[in-house]
């Protein structure tokens, strides 16, 4: 029976992950919120498929917590760290202080004591680093100013759940049921120090001088699950190695993840324990989400919803006057401010490691963390409110322009994405009296560009009421060089439904991504490299004493064998895209296209008109 | 001592062996300047003041090429175009090349019979560059005859040798001042004044 009930459960919670996460993905809310949907669909209050147990499920996937810590401390590059350190202790470091010190010190006003006035302030300080670098980048927002200063703050904040995870006991009120007799209880307290400071440097000197060679000659084998196995060991017995002492095992493994972070074995352990992390943290969102108590949220509905506002505001109006202090112009200082107003995954761990410790009240716990889970739910909706409505209005103010302006100067070519590629492209037009109507998503580069005249729409290109607004209905032309192939291809999708009469024009990455934008129907389409390469081959058959004119012909000529190649072999192309598949068939096409090179009659053949050859023969014969 | 300038242009000269032999024996005289202009502007975009600098430092001009299609090659018409522009190499204030000389150094697949009045080209080399001709009265400057290479496909290596020589003779002879003017300005083709004459 006992067996059966597991396998009911497992059953119960990966196909609960599975649709919550999907369903939560292709609305935008992201993983995080999928895992805290579906425990909340199996929870108590909904399904009823688990019920108590919930909670000492928790306890299980509470290890996706260690590890992820482990990750963290393997993601903090000292290089990195020491780069942005103005940012990350300025701007992160007063971030987290403040927020800590306004909320803690409203709750202790509402009459919370003071260790739950700290957590609560210290929890709700931190932003959902999952929700805002996934939001960034694609929206490639994290090159700008205001996405550099959220990673900083998101990295501080990452920083900053360590000295809490050590904190929280100190303040505690009541002891966990594991610790209240562990192995180091039976010793005095100096000794007890001792061995805490032991483990500690155990684990730095093993990570320096004993795990690089054991991963090494564990490699040796070339068994990559052995390999995992390995990773997981480590962490494994780092965590328990923690128990012992009866510190964190969280801290454990962050600490042997930043001593690991330097070593040549870093991307793969990340790599082998990521899978584990992910699931394992599903895991915890989904026992989160199944230990919600509804009927508390019912009663106090209206508190939950000021709570949430209130906070969101609060947190947003302290980045805004630090961001403004650490020099963010308008847009940006607002991006920065929207992008990390919600409260966090970690805060979900920290809250049930400071109920543990009895630091907050059971009841408001379940309050807090609906709030949490409801500003992260908002996150998404934020963005887009800001994006469409706050930062147009009040930052990227169009500059009036006279009604007779716009008759006069309808742009007939739309450049959608300014970076690398479509900077080159606009500059070219407009040196040759083409000013074409740009869009951009970098706030400093549109002001820039204004400077200088140009006209410029600020936003997400691919939304249809910002291509309406630059005229894309009179336009004939439409350049897309975003930078990334995903944002081309919603691109050219967006212009194919809904302006289907313009011509597009798009930059491609490789012949792959050349093939998805063929299949889509774009039919002008210029892939990065292949000029470039041409022509620095070119250069160097001209060094090696070739004639220019010569090689210009040659360069021109497999310009054109190449485009032709790539509308053909685009038919040979396999429709499964599977993962597997698209290593062979890129050999396969490679080894095509170097026999059509060998092949072409026109590469081998060109100019025959000028070829004496024939004509001596010719001439011989008469 | 005139200088002199070779205005060459060929877009296969990697091919040719006439020409290859040509420019070899005329490459690092003194006084010679050899300006090839396929390797100088393979994307026929050509510097226009460079070659109106060029043109003026220069005395003697020589437009040396294959005859394609009784003409000259597609860049070399180009270079016209754009370097011999109004107000420059002509009209009211166009003196510039005003009294320099020029004539064309060119090879060509047919024979001397074939370039006559009742040959199968119907037209002698002469009456074909009848458009250089013109340029050169228009610019003010002094049309000479041409150095022809006939039969070019036919010929032995021995014969293009003699030809290369030729041409050092020829080019040597105008820089040094060997030829006198009358002759010059008479003579059908260049060949003649070096007394290696094309007859039918």
């Amino acid at each position: 029976m006992a067996k059966e009930t597991f396998l009911f459960q497992a059953i119960i919670f990966l196909a609960s992950a599975i649709i919550g996460v999907n369903i939560a993905k292709r609305l935008g809310l992201g993983t995080i919120l999928g895992y805290l949907l579906a425990g909340i669909v199996i929870g108590p209050f909904v399904l009823g498929f688990v019920g108590e147990e919930g909670k000492d499920l928790m306890h299980v996937a509470e290890f996706g917590v260690v590890m992820m810590l482990f990750v963290i401390g393997l993601e903090l590059e000292p290089n990195l760290l020491w780069r942005m350190r103005k940012l990350i202790i300025g701007l992160g470091g007063l971030q987290v202080l403040l927020t800590t010190a306004v909320i803690g010190g409203i709750s202790f006003a509402l009459g919370q004591t003071w260790q739950s006035s700290f957590a609560i302030g210290s929890i709700l300080a931190l932003s959902s680093t999952a929700i805002v670098m996934q939001t960034l980048s694609e929206k490639s927002l994290l090159k700008t100013a205001s996405g550099k200063s959220a990673f900083a703050v998101l990295l501080s904040q990452d920083i900053a759940v360590i000295p809490l995870l050590a904190l929280f006991p100190l303040l505690a009120t009541k002891l966990p049921p594991i610790q209240r007799d562990n192995f180091i209880s039976n010793f005095n307290g100096w000794q007890q120090t001792f061995i805490v400071l032991g483990a500690i440097a155990t684990i730095i000197i093993s990570g320096r001088y004993i795990i690089g060679p054991m991963f090494r000659w564990v490699a040796k084998t070339r068994q990559r699950e052995l390999f995992m196995a390995t990773a997981l060991l480590l962490v494994f017995a780092i965590a328990e190695l923690m128990v012992i002492v009866g510190l964190s095992p969280a801290l454990g493994t962050f600490l042997a993840g930043v001593v690991l972070a330097n070593s040549e074995y870093r991307h793969e352990l990340e790599s082998d324990i990521d899978p584990f992390k992910g699931l394992l943290l599903g895991l915890f969102f989904m026992a989160v989400g199944a230990t919600i108590d509804f009927n508390i949220i019912k009663t106090h509905l209206f508190t939950v919803i000021s709570l949430v506002f209130g906070l969101m505001l609060l947190k947003g109006a302290i980045l805004f006057a630090l961001g403004k202090l650490f020099g963010l112009k308008g847009d940006q200082n607002m991006l920065l401010a929207v992008s990390l107003a919600q409260m966090g995954e970690f805060a979900f761990v920290l809250f049930s490691f400071a109920g543990q410790y009895g630091l907050i009240d059971p009841e408001l716990l379940s309050l807090l963390v609906a709030v949490v889970a409801i500003s992260m739910a908002l996150t998404p909706l934020l963005f887009v409110l800001n994006e469409r409505q706050i930062s147009p209005r009040f930052f990227t103010k169009e500059k009036d322009i006279r009604p007779q302006d716009d008759i006069d100067e309808q742009q007939k070519v739309i450049i959608a994405g300014f970076g690398r590629y479509g900077n080159i492209v606009g500059r070219f037009l407009r040196a040759n009296g083409v000013s074409a109507t740009i869009l951009d998503n970098d706030s400093d580069r549109v002001d820039l560009l204004r400077k200088f005249g140009y006209k410029v729409y600020y936003g997400d290109a691919s939304r249809y009421d910002l291509m309406k607004a630059a005229g894309a209905e009179k336009a004939k032309i439409i350049i897309i060089a975003m930078d990334t192939p995903q944002q081309c291809l919603e691109m050219v999708s967006l212009v194919k439904k809904d302006f289907p009469h313009l011509k597009i024009l798009s930059r491609a990455y490789d012949r792959n991504d050349s093939y998805d934008l063929m299949e889509a129907g774009v039919d002008h389409l210029y892939r990065e490299t292949l000029d470039s390469s041409i022509r620095l081959g070119a250069d160097a058959l001209k060094m090696l004493g070739q004639r220019a004119y010569q090689t210009q012909r040659a360069a021109k000529t497999f310009l054109k064998h190449d485009e032709n190649s790539l509308s053909e072999l685009i038919k040979y192309r396999n429709d499964s895209k599977s993962y597997i598949n698209v290593a062979k068939e890129q050999i396969t096409e490679l080894e095509e296209l170097i026999l059509r090179d060998m092949k072409d009659e026109e590469i081998l053949e060109r100019d025959s008109g000028w070829d004496s050859d024939t004509l001596r023969k010719g001439a011989i014969k008469d | 001592m005139p200088s002199i300038l070779i205005l060459f242009a060929h877009p296969a000269f990697e091919k040719s062996r006439t020409h290859k032999e040509l420019i070899r024996k005329i490459s690092g005289l003194e006084n010679v300047t050899i300006n090839d202009l396929y390797e100088e502007y393979p994307d026929f975009d050509i510097n226009v003041e460079r070659e109106k600098e060029l043109l003026l430092k220069h005395d003697i001009l020589i437009f040396q090429h294959p005859f394609y299609w009784y003409s000259m090659p597609a860049l070399l018409k180009q270079w016209m175009d754009l370097v011999l522009e109004y107000g420059f190499a002509y009209g009211i204030k166009g003196t510039h090349l005003r009294n320099k000389k020029i004539f064309n150094a060119i090879s060509t697949g047919g024979s001397f019979s074939a370039y006559q009045k009742e040959g199968h080209n119907r037209y002698t080399i002469t009456e074909f560059l009848a458009v250089f001709d013109q340029t050169a009265f228009l610019c003010k400057m002094t049309y000479y005859p041409p150095f022809v290479v006939h039969n070019s496909h036919l010929l032995s290596s021995e014969e293009i040798e003699d030809f290369s020589n030729q041409y050092l003779e020829v080019v040597t002879g105008l820089r040094d001042g060997i030829f006198s003017e009358d002759d010059l300005v008479r003579a059908n083709y260049m060949n003649n004044l070096i007394g290696r004459p094309y007859t039918l």
